[in-house]
């Protein structure tokens, strides 16, 4: 499978590559890790006329913190937020997610700005951006502006990205010390996107949960906050009836498509029980 | 479509030629260079048998394009034996535990854990797995191959490789 001829751009600015995607319009796409786009380029669901390769452009990678804030330019790839200590340390969630996507090839290339930019209701990052409450930084031919990640996504594809516009870096408040946290993530075999994945943090007090934020993956056009069912959480202490009532919550928001992955009421039904197992674990972890 | 100059080295050698920018990099290997040893599998990206080694990461060449490789450091599995042309560590644990049968996967998969010995040069049997989990082998269950890269690992850590217990 050969993808369609086009146009290759490599600015070594990010001002450049703004202006490249502004002056080309509609035709041109960005290319970062390249492992969702390139793959529609060889079925020739995607045909861009341009491509503007981002890797040429310095300071869009990298890990650092900012207060209590972690900055993560967008070209790092899923291997150095693996290899990443501060991640291990400040992030763990981050760490546990990156591990489930796609497989080792593939996490070399791919790019959490990518992940997150793309607006594919199978990628993992951005439930767990809603989740932990994180903001985008994007920048456009009339500037930059930050945008928080759960006013990010319109549906499948759609993003809040406008014309010419590209996402530059991700800022995530770092969680409490003690806090629990787990993605639980279904799926049928290594690189497959999720069936259903539930992403939960979490802190405990007195054996009661304080606080708690749970993201849902590919269950809906766009990524998820259940928020009722994280209401119904707090002030628990994660006993059975109340994981079900949080599981009953999360089901009524979720309206998966049905494809190969089952059908719409095997995926609810799943997806529900990630989101008891995330809780549990997550718990478990709290201190 | 206008012709773009790449350069990069390959196995070593520098090399050039020139490809459209939609030219993807295991092309540009198999055809302008004529290093056929690198396997077009599924061409989806999943199986990982076109995995090449760039510039110290593994990576599907399958879904890269030639024009990104520009000025890389590109190993691919004609370039893995050891100087004097004798197999490598990995190669000989491939031949001793029998892991391939029909040897489609195994050019990814040398080069693959190449990759994975150097970042991790005593990995676990889990680790093993989890490093390859990007390569698909549909003959040998795998076990072959774990044992073959646990063979290596041990090769040139310079202990005697002992085999698990069935």
């Amino acid at each position: 499978m050969i993808p369609g001829p086009f146009s290759y751009h490599r600015p070594a600015t990010l001002a450049d590559a703004v202006k490249l995607l502004s002056t080309l319009g509609d035709e041109a796409r960005p290319l970062a890790g390249g492992h969702s786009l390139v793959p529609m380029m060889k079925l020739r669901l995607a045909t861009p006329e341009h491509l503007v390769d981002l890797h040429g452009i310095d300071g869009l990678k990298g890990i650092r913190r900012e207060g209590n804030r972690i900055v993560i330019g967008a070209m790092t790839t899923q291997h150095e937020l693996l290899a990443s200590d501060e991640i291990a340390k400040s992030l763990p969630i981050l760490h546990e997610t990156a591990l489930l996507i796609a497989d080792p090839q593939v996490r070399y290339r791919g790019t959490i700005g990518g992940n997150v930019a793309n607006g594919d209701p199978g990628n993992d990052m951005p439930a767990l951006m809603l989740t932990l409450g994180a903001s985008y930084r994007l920048e456009g031919p009339g500037g930059g502006r930050d945008i928080v990640a759960s006013e990010f996504y319109q549906g499948a594809y759609f993003t809040a990205l406008e014309p010419g516009e590209i996402l530059t870096s991700i800022s995530i408040p770092v969680p409490g010390a003690g806090h629990g946290y787990a993605y639980e993530k279904l799926k049928r075999k290594v690189g497959d996107y999720a069936t259903a994945a539930a992403a939960v943090v979490l802190t405990m007090a007195s054996g009661k949960v304080a606080s708690c934020a749970i993201g849902l993956t590919n269950l809906h056009e766009t990524p998820l906050l259940a928020s009722d069912a994280a209401q119904a959480v707090i002030g628990t202490s994660l006993d059975a009836a109340t994981l079900k009532k949080a599981a009953i919550a999360a089901e009524a928001i979720m309206s998966p498509a049905a494809d190969a992955r089952g059908p719409v009421e095997y995926r609810k039904h799943v997806g529900g029980i990630m989101v008891t197992r995330a809780l549990t674990r997550a718990a478990g972890r709290a201190s | 479509m206008a012709k773009t100059h790449v350069t990069m080295k390959v196995n070593g050698a520098e090399v050039e030629g020139l490809v459209e920018p939609r030219t993807l990099l295991v092309h540009f290997l198999r055809e302008n260079l004529s290093l056929t040893g690198t396997h077009i599998g599924c061409e989806t990206t999943h199986c990982g048998a076109c995995t090449v080694d760039l510039d110290g990461m593994s990576v599907k060449s399958c879904t890269i394009f030639a024009v990104q490789a520009q000025g890389s450091d590109v190993t691919t599995i004609e370039g893995v034996a050891n100087a004097d042309g004798s197999l490598s560590a990995l190669q000989e644990g491939f031949r001793m535990m029998h892991g391939l049968q029909c040897g489609f996967c195994t050019p990814g998969m040398i080069v693959r854990a190449q990759r994975l010995l150097k970042e991790n040069p005593s990995p676990s049997e889990e680790e093993i797995r989890i490093g390859i989990s990007g390569n698909l082998c549909r003959c040998t269950g795998y076990q072959n191959i774990v044992r073959a890269i646990q063979y290596a690992a041990d090769k040139i850590n310079g202990v005697e490789f002992k085999e698990a217990a069935e």
